[in-house]
């Protein structure tokens, strides 16, 4: 199973290992990189990202906390995101 | 008279997960399927359904339907509501599966509410002649019947109003802030038929929001064994197994497959219609929410959908 690297853009040098049955989310908290979280199952919408870079597929995503506009923008769940090569994504709701 | 919180329907994004994780995690039986919903019921509980899974590009809570006692309170309090100034329509019998007539109307948060008391009987499989404790063949949590929904609105106090002054609750409990405590922060409101702490509880927070559907189990043995089938079955927690402070419940949270958050919860006092309302200060509102965490749950409070 490949395995790829994730970068996270707005904390600091954070790097992370995601393979491409595993979702983005999943890894971040096991590397302890500070995500917001909640539902876990594209619903809520508070793990949002940007990716900046890289390949994903994207699983079941609410359409109301991820419209089509912001689809096309490259924004997504990081828990219904997918990686399909190494990526650089930034997240939208920085967990204080 | 409302009897109690009689149906929910939720909006699921995937209805093949959903319909498995209600059956086989939640434990609910399947009475009914349509070209875009579902039908479930508790196996402790003698109507049609009491959950409807409707097919939605979003989670969030559809509707939900208060159960009265017949149906001339069902045309009074038609009345009550129109006179509050919410528009009523009702709907006609077989729109969904196994219910009679409803009135339908927006409550002032934005949610849609329903007023029926025609829904088919199905009984349970023990039926009502020496029944046994429990039926056969009950899988995952198992949960003896619906028991509450929590949703977010920006105007408890109004909402309070409405359902105490129209619908003829009680409230059980509140948390206030403001100079002489009049301001709701939330508030936990029941049907003075039933005698459970609450049927439905507002939260102070954005309009039409669902927070969580309650499911009952009886006992705090129940709760710690829903926690344990949420994780064999890798379901999303929200909290682990809990007080809360207010109707003193026992609880633990989790996600379906859509992000709706679900809670089994399991005791609670008996409330009466003559009860004080119990009130607790702001300062002390995660006491009252959650009695040993007493903090907010980051899922909970970001897991509204
Ligand atoms: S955690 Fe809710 S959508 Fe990802
Ligand atoms: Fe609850």
């Amino acid at each position: 199973m490949a395995k790829y690297k994730i970068t996270v853009k707005n904390y600091e040098s954070a790097i992370y290992e995601c393979r491409e049955e595993q979702d983005l989310l999943g890894q971040a908290i096991l590397a302890r990189v500070p995500f917001s979280v909640a539902c876990r199952s594209g619903g809520c919408g508070i793990c949002k990202i940007k990716v900046i870079d890289g390949r994903y597929q994207r699983g079941i995503c609410s359409k109301k906390t991820l419209p089509d506009e912001e689809r096309e923008n490259n924004y997504s769940l990081a828990c219904k995101t997918y990686p399909k090569s190494d990526m650089v994504i930034s997240v939208e709701n920085i967990r204080r | 008279m409302v009897m109690r919180i009689g149906r929910v329907e939720l909006r699921v994004m995937d209805m093949d997960r959903s319909i498995d994780f209600y059956t086989n995690v939640l434990g609910l039986e399947i009475v009914g399927r349509s070209k875009n919903q579902a039908y479930f019921k508790a196996w402790d509980e003698y109507d049609h359904h009491s959950l409807i899974l409707t097919a939605a590009d979003a989670p969030g809570l559809a509707s939900f339907g208060l159960k009265v006692a017949n149906n001339d309170e069902l045309a009074s309090l038609e009345k009550r509501v129109e006179q509050f100034g919410l528009p009523t329509k009702r709907v006609s019998k077989g729109e969904r599966l196994g219910e009679g007539e409803y009135i339908r109307f927006e409550l002032p948060t934005g949610h849609q509410c329903e007023l029926y008391y025609d829904i088919e009987r199905v009984g349970t499989k023990v039926g009502v002649l020496n029944p046994d404790p429990w039926p056969d063949n009950l899988s995952g949590i198992a949960p003896h019947r619906l028991d509450h929904i929590a949703i977010t609105g920006e105007d408890v106090n109004h909402a309070t109003r409405f359902f105490t002054d129209v619908l003829n609750f009680g409230q059980s409990e509140k948390i206030v802030a403001g100079e002489n405590g009049e301001l709701e922060l939330a508030s936990f409101l029941f049907a003075k038929n039933g005698g459970k702490p609450h049927d439905i509880a507002f939260v102070k927070g954005p309009n039409n929001m669902f927070n969580h559907v309650g499911f009952y189990v009886d006992s705090w043995e129940q709760v710690l064994r829903a926690a344990d089938i949420t994780t064999k079955n890798n379901v999303p927690s929200a909290l682990t197994p809990q007080r809360h402070g207010i109707t003193r419940g026992l609880t633990t949270y989790f996600f379906d497959p859509n992000g709706n958050c679900n809670e089994a919860f399991s005791h609670g006092y008996i409330t009466y219609p003559d009860f004080p309302t119990i009130t607790w200060t702001e300062d002390n509102f995660d006491t009252a929410m959650l009695y040993h965490y007493r903090k907010q749950p980051e899922a909970i409070v970001n897991g509204t959908v």
